[in-house]
């Protein structure tokens, strides 16, 4: 019978574990992350010399864009080799909550439209949907009452 | 015949009288496709769905092991099996086409040596003629349920592992040459407060070296009687804590000794993290390169241990620690 107590069995993983090699996962995030950001930067530019957009409305076309792209790359099977390679640097930019919406809509296909797509495809996006509206609603109130005591202008 | 504590011998030796495996694309470019008996070209395996896929894979092998036996399905007694996917649905949608009186059982991971050490146990006590026994898993099929979507983004840490896309089967049988099933030992559920679902590994080695300690001293056997030990799906990691857990109690194996099935079917240039993991990967490494190295007699006496983590994702969200379990069953070649 296996004699070891939890604290010496916690230690005795510890030792063999394989740790996250975090340096070097936060350098592929930090230059893959930049990259998708000039990407981004570029069909900013493209649509404001090309078409009639200014640097106030291109953000919209810009990450619809960009979303189309994650969806290609994403149906492709593509993207998740990618994200394994550059962790937080695919997950942070919008192309991360793009795939997020629609691998989860992929896998739940063949559940049918309405209870497997419908209802699975912010499974994981949705409590990035929540948390933002509500940190945006609270940043509101803190601005709004600022305002009201003349703190700032 | 009950041995021990909580052992098995089986005094009238359950052949193992032939096997069935099927495998996805990924594990054909493997280590051990050569023995593998059908490979499939793509995960959906013609099926509109991951999870019909999983039943395909069982049913390619129970069909191929009734095949290699040159028998019939009317021919086998019952069928003992399981996998990852809730409610049993793959083994019990195929076990819906074979028409054999159907057990199913549910051991996470260690589900094939569960099913065999019953399956064996059964025939020894002349409760069966023949008994059709296996496990089986489908990558995205249990990535989906235990997971994230297949195509989600997530990066995993090194200590993760890759669910096996294959089925294993084995027919056991009282009479009939080839390998036999000498001895069994189950496991009991163990828990040393592990609750990281992306370190199987380490969750597991304490219940396969509690297993194997308990089947060496029920059975009374010297640490160098096994040419080999075969675990399950510990990886890397699991298989070093496993081994330095049973050196500090006292038995001393050798670690060219010790296998693990979840590090020998991929190739090294697989990235499949710290290996293999899986209902299906002990039972496809059992039932094809295990079971050849055994009836060719290049393997006499094999211990193989199958680990499992019982955890649920709701288990995991609710930070519960992962309950793990492991059994044992001894095949010799009988050439010696």
């Amino acid at each position: 019978m296996l004699q070891i107590k939890k604290d010496d069995y916690q230690n005795l993983v510890s030792a063999h574990d394989q740790k996250r090699p975090i340096l070097k996962n936060c350098l592929k995030a930090f230059f893959v992350g930049g990259f998708i950001c000039v990407i981004g930067q570029g069909i900013s530019f493209f649509y404001m010399y090309v078409f009639d957009f200014t640097e106030e409305t291109v953000g919209d076309p810009t990450v619809a864009t960009l979303i189309f792209i994650t969806m290609l790359l994403t149906g492709f099977g593509v993207y998740d080799k990618i994200a394994q390679f550059s962790g937080a640097g695919t997950a942070v930019p919008v192309t991360g909550f793009g795939n997020a919406v629609i691998s989860a809509a992929m896998e739940h296909r063949t559940e049918g439209f309405v209870q497997g797509v419908g209802a699975n495809m912010f499974k994981l996006a949705g409590s990035v949907i929540l948390f933002g509206v509500f940190s945006a609603f609270i940043v509101a109130l803190i601005k709004t009452a600022l305002m009201e005591f003349g703190v700032i202008g | 015949m009950k041995i021990g504590k909580q052992s098995w011998l089986y005094q009238n030796k359950p052949r193992l009288l032939s096997t069935g495996t099927a495998a996805g694309p990924f594990e054909g470019k493997g280590n051990i496709a050569d023995y593998i008996d059908l490979i499939h070209k793509d995960l959906y395996m013609a099926q509109p769905s991951f999870e019909q896929a999983h039943q395909q894979l069982i049913e390619d092998a129970c069909k191929l092991t009734v095949q290699n036996a040159e028998l019939r399905f009317a021919d086998i007694d019952f069928f003992i099996g399981g996998d990852l996917i809730n409610q049993l649905t793959p083994t019990n949608f195929a076990a819906r086409s074979n028409h054999i009186p159907f057990l199913g059982i549910s051991n996470a991971c260690a589900t094939s040596a569960a099913a065999l050490a019953m399956a064996g146990l059964i025939v020894n006590s002349d409760g069966a003629q023949h008994i059709l026994t296996g496990a089986s898993s489908h990558y995205a099929a249990v990535e989906k349920q235990f997971r994230y979507p297949t195509e989600y983004g997530a990066q995993k840490p090194p200590s993760s592992q890759w669910t096996v896309t294959g089925a294993g089967i084995g027919l056991v049988s009282k009479n009939g040459n080839g390998p036999y099933l000498a001895r069994a030992t189950i496991g009991k559920v163990m828990d040393l407060n592990q609750k990281d679902p992306f370190n199987m590994g380490a969750a597991m080695a304490p219940a396969a070296a509690d297993t194997i300690l308990n089947h060496f001293n029920d059975h009374k056997l010297a640490v160098n009687y096994y040419d080999l030990i075969v675990s399950g799906d510990l990886g890397q990691i699991g298989r070093s804590i496993t081994i330095d857990l049973l050196r500090s109690n006292g038995l001393n194996i050798q670690a060219d000794k010790f296998i693990d099935s979840g590090l020998s079917i991929y190739a090294d240039n697989q990235n499949v993290f710290s290996g293999g993991s899986g209902a299906g990967c002990s039972a496809l490494y059992l039932y094809s390169k295990l079971y050849q190295q055994l009836k060719t007699c290049k393997l006499n006496k094999v211990l193989f241990v199958a680990t499992g983590a019982l955890l649920s994702p709701l288990s995991t969200l609710q930070k519960q620690s992962i309950p793990v379990i492991a059994h044992a069953v001894a095949l010799e070649s009988g050439a010696i």
